[in-house]
């Protein structure tokens, strides 16, 4: 347990919280010091989000004290917070995407000019964020809305800079990130240590935490486990810890085989200047992996083969039958076959107010009529296999789907599509901001669909992802496929390379010179 | 930097389209009107046009939000049967007293001449302000829908509306009425400005109609500073995303009992100005609701996303004018009375359908749906 000491910023202590029968957080104590990366892991559920929210004001504890500085806060809204120095960069983007980023960046306590908001010095106070946190790329009067999400990131870490924090929380801050972007953050944190501010920095990917933490917390059932300095322990002792279990093999063992039939065959797709002249195979029973740096036209492949995009031109075969889906409801259609797991599961995977039965079976309620009505019983008996092949822990079926934790909505997207028997898996980044322990079941589950014998397609912003679960990964810049790597020449060195579009005999490049193709 | 010219053109292409429209719409008017391009057209024209805009105004700000305002008719009309009372310009002044069931409530003499009529204008406004700042406490203190408790406030708003002029009457002081529903030469003659508006400099002004310099005034004096206010600013942010919002620690609940208020300010002055073009006051129930209805579709029309975040009162002034002007026409070409809705329907069809161009040219479909 973690000792308040006089050099504590932040002191927590036994804070509990529950959210009707369940327990989110119980007695925990909690330090974390000004000048220092302060590392907080656990599992989904396990917690983590719930302090996080404590600390910053959105959710009162039921008891426990909150202590900033010596001083004894109760955080009643954000803005209390905000007020005192806390700063957060949340996990679900607290931008608003209708107004400008300078506007954003500025919301809450706005330049002024007879006392109305001065939108000159806006724009100059946004432009030298943005410079501060290296996306001098964005223009400042640009919506939200119009900006792809590794932007928005940033604009949202500008925002949090710009209220000039003396605890700075970052809640899977990267997880949208490019890797470029990913060592502009490091190096801005650096900066924000240097000028003594406290860092709370909860992230799933554990080379993060390596690279960057100066001590960690792990978090465990709504429990705080145990506090240690970076570098006393290995990261599968910490994993260890996190899950309260042994884990050997990360990933499941690929199959040794040639390379089967194409199930999914896309020959010179083009779309505006974002898809040029795209061609690639999926067998079935195949993972193929979609690489390169965020934002070279993964996603709006994804989307073209889904029918979201019209204008396309090029052919798309399925099991040896052109088709041309003109819209999801097309593509989902029997005889082509295609599921797709998108990007954004709040906005475009989920109903949120909705109930997790109703989520489940949305996609498939063709197939559970009787007559022109859904059918009660057939609706159960799916919903209840659904949720038993992905594991989904759920309290009741009929509550809204919002009220499951991250890791378990992306299972319910999953297992709803996987409720529609595709034959292709179109899956867009599916374990961002996901735990560890819910990562290795749906590489498993992959791996077990592709053995059943679908084609999946799979984005990934994670490297180490894309190495270990993938038969073949398609690297992409600037919309086109730049190189398929397979076999032993799929490594972390030849990934990068071809992500920066730089030939394979130069030496593995750092991630930093990233930058200039950023 | 001609790209930021670009963006702002791209960001405000609703507005863009909605001028646009306008201008195409009326100079066809003017070229089709025996008498098109005379001050005496514009003149009738800005006193036809005046009361729906500030509706429309007043309806953007709850649309903003991504709420119906159902009450902005009826208290435009509550507002123009008490500026029936309170803006008659009697000499003597005006006893303030009325029966509510039963009871006579007196609240003093309001003085008689231009001092009296200046504060019975204000009286006026005031009452639409706090109309609106009722609204605005139903629905934040009470948790409710706008749409449900402006349907609520605005039957209460016709019910006193009613209960002060159960048949239409009233008077407004003759010189106000010159005044401000002619053109500013006359405005100038009445109040004895500019040498009664015989300046040399003004003469080129005074062709002016005074309704539409009162219309500027109010969107420039009142709207733009809000729109860059910090609770202007809200305003968009709640109808974009009210979590986020909340996050970013803005005062949601104040900004949307500023935005309901203004909104009752805008529909105040819709209300003096029927009354004074009117000189009379009359609770007109289906009038009220048409206004309504119309400043919805004025607000779309301009721009406006009825889902919240997007659009501006001025937009909506825009759409104001393309509906009264769509109205214009049919005097022109005498189509039957009884036929008007019908056309008045299938124009504000292809109207609406023209703001709704964009969604043509998007090739990402998903995009339709944020």
């Amino acid at each position: 347990m973690a000792e308040a000491t006089a050099t504590d910023f932040l002191v927590l202590s036994g804070i509990a919280k529950r959210y009707g029968g369940v327990r989110a957080l119980e007695n925990v104590d909690f330090a974390c010091r000004r000048g220092q990366i302060h590392a907080v892991l656990g599992e989904n559920g396990a917690g983590k989000s719930t302090l996080i929210k404590i600390v910053a004001g959105v959710v009162q504890p039921d008891a426990g004290t909150i202590t900033l500085d010596g001083v004894l806060h109760q955080f009643r809204r954000p803005a209390e917070a905000t007020a005192a120095g806390v700063v957060c960069v949340f996990q679900e983007l607290s931008l608003i995407p209708d107004l400008s980023v300078a506007d954003n960046i500025s919301i809450s306590a706005p330049p002024k000019r007879f006392g109305l908001i001065d939108t000159r010095a806006q724009t100059r106070r946004a432009e030298a964020l943005l410079a501060e946190v290296g996306c001098e790329d964005v223009n400042p009067l640009l919506r939200v809305h119009d900006l792809p999400l590794s932007r928005r990131q940033m604009v949202e870490i500008a925002k949090a800079i710009g209220q000039r924090p003396k605890l700075l929380i970052l809640d899977e801050a990267t997880s949208a990130l490019t890797s470029a972007d990913v060592e502009r953050v490091y190096s801005l944190l650096a900066r924000l240590k240097a000028a003594n501010v406290a860092i709370l920095y909860i992230s799933h990917r554990m080379h993060e935490v390596d690279a960057l933490a100066d001590r960690a917390s792990v978090f465990r059932n709504g429990r705080h486990i145990e506090t240690f300095d970076e570098g006393t322990r290995t990261t599968s002792q910490i994993v260890q810890l996190m899950i309260g279990r042994d884990i050997s093999t990360q990933y499941p063992p690929k199959p040794d085989r040639q390379r089967p039939p194409a199930a999914l065959k896309i020959e010179n797709l083009v779309w505006e200047n974002r898809l040029q002249s795209i061609s690639l195979d999926v067998g079935a029973g195949e993972i193929v992996g979609l690489g390169g740096l965020d934002g070279q036209g993964q996603k709006m492949l994804l989307l073209a083969l889904f029918g979201v995009l019209r204008g396309l031109t090029g052919t798309i075969t399925v099991n040896g039958r052109v088709v041309r889906p003109g819209s999801p409801s097309d593509a989902k259609a029997h005889g082509t076959g295609i599921a797709l797991v998108p990007e954004d599961r709040k906005i475009e995977g989920l109903m949120l107010p909705m109930s997790i039965t109703d989520n489940l079976a949305i996609a498939s309620l063709k197939n559970l009529l009787s007559g022109p009505f859904v059918d009660a019983g057939k609706e159960r008996r799916a919903v209840e296999a659904g949720i038993e092949r992905l594991r989904i822990k759920v309290g009741d079926r009929a509550d809204a789907v919002s009220t499951l934790s991250g890791g378990n909505q992306q299972k319910v997207v999953i297992a709803k599509w996987l409720m529609t028997g595709p034959r292709i898996i179109l899956l867009n980044d599916p374990t961002r901001g996901i735990d560890v322990g819910t990562k290795q079941e749906l590489y498993r589950l992959m791996r077990e669909l592709a053995d059943q014998g679908a084609a999946i397609l799979f984005y990934s912003t994670d490297y180490d992802e894309l190495i270990g679960c993938c038969d073949r990964v398609a690297i992409m810049y600037d919309g086109r496929i730049v190189r398929e790597l397979t076999g032993a020449d799929l490594n972390e060195t030849n990934i990068i390379s071809a992500s920066l579009n730089i030939a394979t005999s130069e030496p593995a490049a750092a991630p930093h010179v990233a930058t200039a193709h950023g | 930097m001609g790209s930021n010219l670009a963006i702002r053109l791209r960001q405000n292409f609703g507005l863009a389209t909605g001028i646009v429209l306008f201008c195409v719409v009326y100079l066809g008017y003017h070229l089709s009107h025996p008498k098109g391009f005379s001050s005496a057209v514009l003149v009738q024209n800005s006193n036809e046009v005046f009361t729906l805009a500030m509706v429309a105004m007043a309806q953007t700000v709850p649309v903003l939000m991504a709420g119906l305002d159902l009450s902005v008719g009826a208290l435009m009309t509550m507002v123009d049967c008490f500026a029936s009372y309170l803006m008659t310009g009697a000499a003597a002044g005006t006893p303030l007293a009325m029966d509510f069931i039963g009871i006579r409530l007196t609240f003093g003499t309001l003085p008689g001449g231009v001092p009296g009529l200046l504060l019975g204008m204000l009286i006026c406004l005031g009452i639409g302000t706090l109309g609106g700042l009722l609204n605005g406490m139903v629905v934040v203190y009470g948790r409710i829908q706008p749409i449900i408790a402006t349907l609520a406030t605005g039957a209460i708003y016709i019910g006193v509306a009613l209960h002060l002029r159960p048949q239409p009457g009233g008077k407004i002081d003759d010189d106000l009425n010159w005044a401000l529903t002619n053109s500013l030469g006359e405005f100038a003659s009445t109040v004895h400005i500019f040498d009664d508006g015989a300046a040399s400099w003004f003469a080129p002004l005074a062709w002016i109609p005074t309704p539409f310099v009162l219309l500027a005034l109010i969107a420039l004096v009142v709207w733009v500073p809000f729109r860059r206010s910090v609770a202007g600013r809200t305003i968009y942010a709640i109808g974009s995303a009210e979590g986020a919002a909340y996050m970013s620690g803005l005062a949601i609940d104040r900004a949307k009992l500023i935005a309901f208020t203004l909104g009752g300010f805008f529909a105040g002055c819709g209300g003096v100005f029927l009354a004074i073009q009117t000189s009379s006051g009359n609770a007109d129930i289906p009038q009220a609701g048409a206004y309504t209805l119309n400043s919805i579709a004025a607000v779309v029309i301009g721009g406006t996303s009825l889902l919240g975040g997007t659009g501006s009162a001025i937009g909506s002034i825009f759409g104001a004018l393309i509906l009264r002007v769509i109205s214009f026409f049919f005097r022109i070409f005498d189509i039957a009375p009884l036929l008007q809705p019908l056309f008045e329907g299938l124009i504000l069809l292809v109207a609406v359908s023209i703001s709704a161009v964009r969604v043509l040219r998007i090739k990402n479909t998903l995009e339709l749906f944020r």
